[in-house]
């Protein structure tokens, strides 16, 4: 009976620990939020300032330059993951591994070789259990990402591209992240980076047309400046939105398991308080029966 | 006299913006001035610096390790890799 009361006590005293961790890391994620939303905000500039910068270039000038063009028959992808280094964030790496599963099996069946790049250690850690080959991985901090990691990636895969099929290279790129909507809503994103579709804005108004550059020095050499940083910014704005997502799944994650914690330490008190009066009830009828043997005799 | 709308980003944060009269680049060809008016363009940047003549106070130098510029209808967008304002910065940093 007694052994009872301590296993429960046992497990009140680790859960309330765990209890503890739980809150903290919760609390740690609330206070990053606000930094990676706020750092995905002051990204959209430049992201927008390239962006309208190369619909205008891409729009206008009837330009054949690799980047754009679409290759007249794709053989091989080359396809990056963004997860995150650390666990604990419930399913979010899950999730977005699943969605690139399912990239990489329908590139697949269209009979393309596919090549895998990964960001975050839970990616690398999966491929490695499945003993399945990737290119390059890319760990540490991708809950606060740098622009040189999206400058590395960028470079990688853009040589990547620009090597030709037959030496190995990759005729398009995608990239599965996760995308941050709102605090509550994340979802696994895939774009197609390589070749462009450079996306056309709606002109809002007059003034908002694209007007008609000039160049300088020419536009072959203003595409070819502009481009890789295109590619950087949107791998950058990707990798700032999956570490908003992340740290926004890590608090609900963390959230959830604080309140599952509650629940259990309210049961195991319960269940201790039950344990403990049944073994006073039964002292007591020991006393009682033993009292009445004695009168008895 | 029309104003110059200028704008500076870099990779990962605003770096300024506001009204100018005249702004100077250094672009791989060479150095371009840039007055109120100017044809629409698109140029690379060299890294270096460049200057721009605020509306009010002090001529302003910024350094830029590389990017591109837009002008257009008056509005001058400058996207650096990495700008830090240098030098006279003493008024008109917003």
């Amino acid at each position: 009976m007694g052994a009872q009361i301590r296993v429960y006590r046992q497990k009140i005293t680790s859960t309330t620990s765990m209890r503890k961790i739980f809150k903290a890391m919760e609390l740690i994620a609330t206070s990053r939020i606000g930094k990676a939303r706020a750092r995905v905000s002051s990204s959209l500039p430049y992201a927008n300032a390239i962006t309208r910068a190369v619909s205008a270039v891409a729009s206008q000038s009837e330009i054949d330059h690799p980047l754009t063009t679409e290759p007249e028959q794709i053989r091989r992808s080359a396809v990056l993951v963004m997860t995150s280094d650390r666990g604990l964030a419930g399913s979010y790496s899950a999730s977005v591994l699943k969605q690139a599963e399912s990239l990489i099996e329908l590139l697949r069946e269209e009979g393309k070789e596919v090549k895998t790049y990964l960001v975050g250690r839970k990616a690398q850690a999966y491929f490695d259990f499945r003993n399945r080959a990737f290119e390059n991985v890319w760990t540490g901090g991708t809950d606060a990402p740098e622009f040189e990691t999206a400058r590395d990636i960028g470079k990688a895969l853009l040589a990547e591209f620009n090597t030709d099929f037959e030496d190995g290279g990759v005729d398009e790129i995608h990239v599965v992240y996760t995308r941050f909507r709102s605090m509550v809503l994340q979802e696994p994103t895939v774009i197609r980076l390589l070749p462009l579709e450079v996306v056309e804005e709606e002109a809002a108004s007059e003034s908002d047309l694209l007007p008609l550059y000039e160049y300088e020095p020419e536009p072959e050499m203003v595409l070819d400046a502009l481009l890789p940083r295109y590619i950087e910014s949107r791998i950058f704005a990707a990798l700032l939105q999956a570490a908003a997502s992340e740290l926004a799944a890590r608090q609900r994650a963390m959230k959830s398991a604080g309140d599952n914690a509650s629940d259990l330490i309210k049961k195991y008190t319960r269940l201790r308080n039950t344990a403990r009066q049944a073994e006073i009830t039964q002292e007591l009828s020991e006393i009682v029966a033993g009292a009445d043997a004695l009168s008895a005799s | 006299m029309a104003e110059l709308e200028v704008e500076i980003v870099a990779a990962d944060h605003f770096v300024w913006s506001g009204a100018a009269t005249m702004v100077r680049a250094r672009t791989s060809d060479g150095e371009i001035g840039i007055l109120p008016g100017h044809a629409p363009m698109l140029a690379i940047l060299a890294e270096g610096e460049m200057a721009i003549e605020p509306v009010s106070g002090e001529r302003l130098l910024v350094s830029v390790d590389g990017g591109f510029f837009s002008v257009d209808s008056n509005r001058v967008v400058i996207v650096a890799d990495n700008a830090k304002i240098g030098g006279n910065v003493s008024a008109e940093t917003r």
